[in-house]
């Protein structure tokens, strides 16, 4: 027993420190869902996705600013910036939502979260924060990007600032609305499935695949019919807010008079997906 | 000391399943065997213990605390590793522990201590850097027994702990159970279809059968006094029969063994001094308990 590199075992050790409460459970499972989103912490291989789509926009966003400096005319606005970086964040939540949730259900690691003092709500508002907080990051970040370019060559001095910071904040709400559309119907498909491909060819399929529809619906010669035609997906449902809300026609959608029906609905889809989570992870926590 | 009481518990499930009926039983602290056939209602017990599963009716008490309401305070206390594969394959075991550690609200630091402390308790050391998927089921086990240990509770559910081991294996993670019930100072509850595996280990045992309990004792009181000595010699097993039949022993042949039981003190020295009278080769004597299993299916024929 008594051997030279015998490493001598100092027997069990009680822990008596702090344990903290469900607050501090959900904030280390947000955290390690942000993490996990961009591939910290797990292998180089789910880094490469992340990361070149995050290069990718913030490619276009220094490029956005130079142009503007250069020139003085944008090549996008801050909501036309995210308008068409959404294409690309489609294919980032099919990659990541399933990573999120569809990972957790074909391990069957769920039963040891929910036999600790974590509850289905906890988990679904943490993996919700989670990946709307990357979303927004990957879109909020170039946003931000711009305004330094918009501020640091502004010729009117403060007042050009505040002006930028004024153009600026509305472009980041509307990142969080894209946040939150993105956010909740892919985690609310990822969750179906414990197969990842399977969750990210779902995920697709509702983005892209909805766009035809929009399509057909916007050249049937009812007048009615080609405003709301953008309804259909949740692509072209979110520039109809942004049509609404800012009073604009020519951002390739036309609402007509039924902006606040776009509004209503993005609202009405965001909450039925994120409840129709909640009650999809109410029933497995209790299995 | 009881740790878990339950009054009346009964659980039925929607669809006019019963999978525990009427279940009244105190369970003191120590290594507990939990017995039953698969679909006895063992897991819809330990579900019900770490507020998982409400009762239908009656009432559970885990140290002194109802899972229904006070469901924080009761998982604080309490380690539980399921039956089925619950591990992701692709993190090591150090990282994946420290994470379930942090969940158990754990702050990040004493997560990580923890966590390499419940490994090393295992008997992992250094594959806990390695990713969980190129583990053996045995090492898959370990893992699944460090992270119910993580955050230091006071009570362990283990659900089939045995599960697809091999002899080996078994014995290991027995051996292993046993010392966390001993040496660690935690209440373990075990979960076995496996009556023989868990009564090893066990101080005392719970025996349920469709949801009713069938017997719950400690181990020492279901096998007093029904200690038996096994005894093999090579040759003259009849003539050593009829000289301790006539010592007034009950012997009873077990193939080439003779079981006599040991009703007294000195019965143990008797016996031996019987076989050296007659100078017969003694090939095996075994002092053992009698089965627990025959305690359960033959109790009226053990006793005669």
């Amino acid at each position: 027993m008594s051997d030279a590199g015998v490493i001598h075992d100092i027997g069990y050790q009680r822990y008596d420190g702090p344990r903290l409460g469900r607050a501090a459970v959900l904030g280390a499972l947000y955290q390690h869902g942000l993490r996990a989103t961009f591939g910290l912490g797990r292998s180089a291989k789910s880094k490469i996705f992340p990361w070149g789509v995050a290069a990718i926009v913030l490619l276009v966003a220094v490029i956005n600013a130079a142009v503007r400096s250069q020139t003085g005319t944008w090549l996008f606005d801050y909501y036309a910036f995210a308008d068409s970086m959404s294409w690309l964040v489609i294919f980032f939540v099919a990659i990541v939502a399933p990573e999120l949730v569809s990972r957790d259900l074909r391990s069957g690691v769920l039963p040891l979260y929910f036999s600790r003092p974590l509850r289905a709500a906890d988990y679904v508002i943490a993996k919700v924060a989670a990946l709307a907080t990357a979303v927004w990051l990957l879109l909020g970040v170039p946003q931000f990007i711009m305004f330094l370019g918009g501020a640091f060559t502004t010729k009117t001095g403060m007042r050009g600032v505040w002006h930028e910071v004024g153009l600026l904040l509305p472009g980041w709400a509307y990142s969080v609305l894209w946040a939150f559309i993105f956010t909740s119907i892919s985690l609310l498909i990822a969750s179906l499935t414990g197969k990842r491909a399977f969750a990210a060819g779902g995920i697709v399929a509702v983005f892209l695949m909805t766009a035809p529809v929009v399509g057909v619906l916007s050249v049937l010669p009812s007048h009615t019919a080609n405003d709301l035609a953008g309804l259909a997906s949740p692509m072209s449902l979110i520039s109809g807010v942004e049509a609404w809300l800012r009073g604009r026609n020519d951002l390739g959608i036309n609402v007509g008079d039924f902006g606040v029906i776009y509004g209503i609905e993005a609202f009405c889809l965001i909450t039925a997906c994120l409840l129709l989570l909640l009650a999809r992870y109410r029933k497995v926590a209790s299995l | 000391m009881t740790i878990i009481a339950t009054q009346a518990l009964t659980k039925t499930y929607g669809g006019g399943v019963t999978a525990l009926s009427d279940l009244t039983v105190d369970v003191d602290a120590g290594v507990i065997g939990l017995v039953g056939a698969n679909g006895a209602g063992k897991s819809t017990f330990i579900k019900i213990m770490l507020g998982l599963l409400a009762p239908s009716s009656g009432e559970v008490r885990v140290f002194g605390l109802d899972p229904v309401t006070e469901t924080d305070k009761v998982r604080a206390r309490v380690g539980y590793m399921p039956e089925n594969d619950c591990l992701p394959p692709d993190v090591s075991a150090s990282e994946f522990v420290t994470h379930v550690g942090r969940l158990s609200g754990l702050p990040k630091t004493a997560a990580r201590e923890r966590a390499s402390e419940a490994l090393r308790h295992v008997g992992l050391y250094e594959e806990r850097y390695r990713q969980i998927g190129g583990y053996s089921t045995g090492m898959k086990q370990r893992v699944k027994l460090a992270q119910a240990l993580v955050h230091d509770p006071d009570l362990l559910l283990l659900d089939e702990p045995t599960n697809g081991l091999d002899p080996a294996g078994r014995d290991a993670m027995l051996t292993l159970v046993h010392r966390i019930g001993t040496e660690f100072g935690i209440s373990v509850v075990v979960c076995s279809h496996l009556l023989g595996e868990v009564e090893r280990i066990c101080d005392s045992l719970i025996a349920i059968e469709a949801g009713r309990l069938l017997r719950a004792d400690r181990i020492s009181s279901m096998t007093t006094a029904s200690d038996v000595l096994a005894v093999e010699v090579s040759e003259g097993t009849d003539e050593l029969a009829s000289a301790l039949r006539a010592l007034g022993f009950i012997v009873t042949p077990d193939g080439r063994q003779l079981l006599v039981p040991l009703e007294s003190e000195t019965a143990y020295d008797r016996i031996l001094r019987a076989v050296a009278d007659l100078d017969l080769p003694l090939h095996r004597l075994d002092q053992r308990r009698h089965r627990v299993a025959e305690l359960f299916t033959a109790k009226e024929t053990a006793d005669v």
